[in-house]
């Protein structure tokens, strides 16, 4: 008897299984080498560009409504002489669980089938939720309508939306370009291979710190390099199973750059 | 109802039946100029404070606020609780001493019901006031669309769209019903447009037995409706903070604190509301001194139970001892310019309300007054400390960045006040805004026999 209950019991819990949310067709993750970074900012320039967000100017800067989806975290450790500067670049970790995704009453950021948090501008109200929620602080609101001036408009990209004023916007690990290789993949008629997708950040960093790939395939270099000892993931303690991962700095004198 | 005792009389000397009718009319139809001018006033600082500036941010973006990056959340939202909170005690009060048959809530609670409904509505503005793109407002309604797009209901803002929308509705027709009688007697005795209006409105209304008995039926009903009700409203409210991570917000003691909060507030609302109300409308043999007296002690039960949440509050942010819910609980209580507002919320919430444990101090309308007001300040404080001292610290240090409000924000803030008023001023004069019926079962002579209620 009770062995039959058990298995109805399992039937009606199979749903939920570990692993029935998660089911995806690819798991697009992104590693970041800090031995490798030496902050120049290269990767945050290169998202600029890449992603048409507007340069706001000093004054909205000093009002902390700076635009970067990306940023280089500096933290200042110890008094002059012996000082130990950290840097960590941080973007929208695409959290799998993510707080951001509850808040929004509308939809308009959710999970998709590529294990991507994607935001739909179109479908934004603007009721801030996802970024008040957001506990890494990437998300970027539309002030205002920006305006690029005359001849700065051409260089816009023409595979991204501009965003109009009181939108919520974020990193993509540059969705555009993972359509672009999905459609060749697809046009050649084959999977994506590991290699194909190259965000701006990761394409632009000159030490080739930060790889990105799909780590349901066991071959690829993110799967590899996840398996590091150095590896931790951002404010992990919190449980939003971020998909960035991070490699530690390894200092000289045997500490980490993480505490 | 029950049968009415000399110790039931809670109005005073009030003669007869006739001049309940002629005093609340007359409240309806003598209009002074002082009215006017504080009707004018109102309107013109709801336009100029509120209005003017609202569509000067529609029109240029959420930019014109202080809002920032951490800070997304500032004092819109505070406007928001706040308002939701001064509607929380009319209604849920006047339900509540509805049920346990309390003799005192005849002549206070129509007016108090107004306040809830004109509350939700200031509230419910400040929603489209804080979104980014508020014209598309109607997205967060479940309507059925081609594209097959529908809500989040894990949401608790969605949570939010139905629990206020519905608490809306049902205290609106709470005070409705409520007053159809009355709007029969204001029927009777006007004349001119007033009549036309009033005919409709009070549905053909004749005082029959059966009328009564359906009536009061219908009354009860929505009473013990709004009581659950009530208490949910505001708890989802809370849920919008404390559904979050972000530490100072994510605290599972939030739902009955703001409830708490939110009684407090709304009684503290009323008390001053009935302070210039019967001043203003020289009424002041219904509402007495012993209705003051009644709602001091509520206020006195109300402030220690805040105080206790309070501690409670701080106690298991202490408790945690996480870096981020130490930073909040410094940040909060010992940071200039917030350890100010915090150690004046402790002030005017926790020990000047103990004023009222004394006898004196709850039957003197000075001393009502203020603490009343200390109370709404401090309210108001608790509200902006929660969203202005937890979002600017958040985890990574390296984006803490403090809020600082626009001059449309606060300019904002003052117009809902305007606006408030504009709404009260209007229902006094076109509304009963003392419950007639219910007055009259005071004065002790039974009005009919058999059947009836009321
Ligand atoms: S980092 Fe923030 S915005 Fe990105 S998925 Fe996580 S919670 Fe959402
Ligand atoms: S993945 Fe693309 S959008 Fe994200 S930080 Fe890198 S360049 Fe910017």
């Amino acid at each position: 008897m009770s062995g039959l209950l058990e298995r109805i019991a399992g039937k009606l819990r199979s749903y939920r299984e570990p692993g029935y949310y998660t089911k995806l067709d690819h798991k697009w993750t992104m590693v970041i080498d800090l031995d490798k970074c030496n902050g120049c900012e290269a990767c945050v320039v290169a998202c600029y560009a890449e992603n048409n967000l507007p340069v706001v100017g000093r004054e909205e800067c000093e009002k902390s409504r700076a635009f970067s989806w990306l940023r280089i975290e500096r933290y200042v450790e110890g008094e002059y002489p012996d000082v130990k500067v950290k840097f960590i670049p941080v973007m929208c970790q695409h959290c799998m669980k993510a707080p951001c995704e509850t808040g929004c009453p509308v939809y308009a950021t959710y999970h998709n089938q590529d294990g991507l948090n994607v935001q739909v501008y179109n479908r934004c109200v603007g009721t801030f939720t996802c970024a008040t929620y957001c506990t890494y602080d990437v998300r970027r609101f539309n002030w205002f309508t920006y305006k690029w001036p005359k001849p700065l408009e051409a260089q816009l990209n023409p595979d991204v939306s501009v965003r109009e004023m009181g939108v919520m916007e974020k990193c993509t690990f540059c969705i555009q370009r993972i359509r672009s290789a999905k459609d060749t993949a697809k046009d050649e008629s084959r999977p994506v291979k590991d290699g194909d997708i190259k965000p701006a950040c990761s394409q632009s960093c000159p030490t080739g710190a930060i790889y990105f790939g799909d780590i349901q395939d066991p071959e690829s270099v993110v799967a590899k390099l996840a398996k590091s000892p150095r590896r931790y993931r951002l404010l992990e303690e919190l449980n939003a199973d971020p998909s960035v991962i991070y490699l530690k700095r390894v200092m000289g004198d045997g500490t980490s750059s993480h505490e | 109802m029950a049968p009415h005792h000399m110790s039931d009389n809670q109005t005073g000397d009030v003669i007869s039946y006739k001049e309940v009718n002629d005093d609340v009319v007359r409240t309806m139809t003598e209009t002074g100029k002082w009215y006017y001018i504080a009707l004018a006033g109102a309107f013109s600082g709801f336009l100029a404070f509120w209005i003017l500036p609202w569509a000067y941010q529609i029109y240029k973006g959420q930019g014109v606020s202080g809002l920032n990056t951490p800070d997304f959340w500032g004092i819109y939202l505070t406007n928001f609780v706040f308002w939701i909170g001064i509607s929380h005690s009319g209604t849920l009060l006047s339900a509540i001493l509805f049920i346990t048959k309390t003799p005192w809530r005849r002549s206070i609670y129509r007016s108090a019901e107004a306040m809830t409904f004109f509350s939700v509505a200031t509230a419910a503005v400040f929603i489209f006031v804080h979104m980014g793109r508020p014209w598309n407002f109607y997205w967060t309604m479940p309507y059925p669309n081609q594209r097959q797009l529908w809500l989040n209901f894990q949401s608790p803002l969605m949570f939010d769209v139905f629990a206020i929308s519905t608490y809306a509705t049902s205290s609106m027709i709470f005070l409705y019903f409520g007053s159809i009688p009355d709007l029969a007697a204001v029927r009777d005795r006007v004349t001119g447009w007033r009549k036309q209006v009033y005919s409709a409105l009070a549905l053909g209304w004749r005082g029959t037995d059966s009328e009564w008995h359906w009536l009061f039926k219908a009354y009860t009903f929505f009473a013990v409706f709004i009581i659950p009700l009530a208490v949910s409203v505001h708890s989802i409210v809370s849920w919008d903070f404390a559904l979050s991570k972000v530490p100072g917000l994510a605290k599972t003691i939030f739902a009955p604190y703001f409830v708490v909060g939110a009684i407090y507030s709304g009684s503290a609302g009323i008390v001053t509301l009935m302070i210039i109300f019967r001043k203003a409308m020289k009424i002041e043999k219904y509402i007495t001194l012993n209705h003051f007296d009644k709602l001091g002690m509520l206020l006195l039960v109300m402030s220690l139970l805040w105080s206790y949440i309070n501690v409670i509050e701080v106690f298991t942010g202490w408790y945690a001892n996480t870096s981020a819910e130490n930073e909040t609980l410094v940040y909060r209580m010992f940071t200039t310019p917030y350890a100010y507002m915090f150690w004046l919320m402790i002030v005017t919430n926790t020990l000047l309300p103990l004023l009222f444990i004394f006898k004196k101090c709850r039957t003197s309308i000075l001393a009502c007054l203020v603490v009343s007001l200390g109370i709404n300040v401090g309210m108001w404080l608790e509200r902006y400390l929660i969203l202005t001292t937890s979002l600017p610290r958040k985890f990574l240090p390296y984006m803490w960045h403090d809020y600082i409000p626009s001059w449309v924000e606060i300019s904002m803030t003052l117009g809902s006040f305007c606006f408030f008023a504009m709404l009260f001023l209007l229902f006094v004069k076109l509304w009963p805004s003392v419950s007639i019926y219910e007055v009259k079962e005071d004065i002790g002579i039974p009005m009919r026999k058999g059947g009836g209620h009321h």
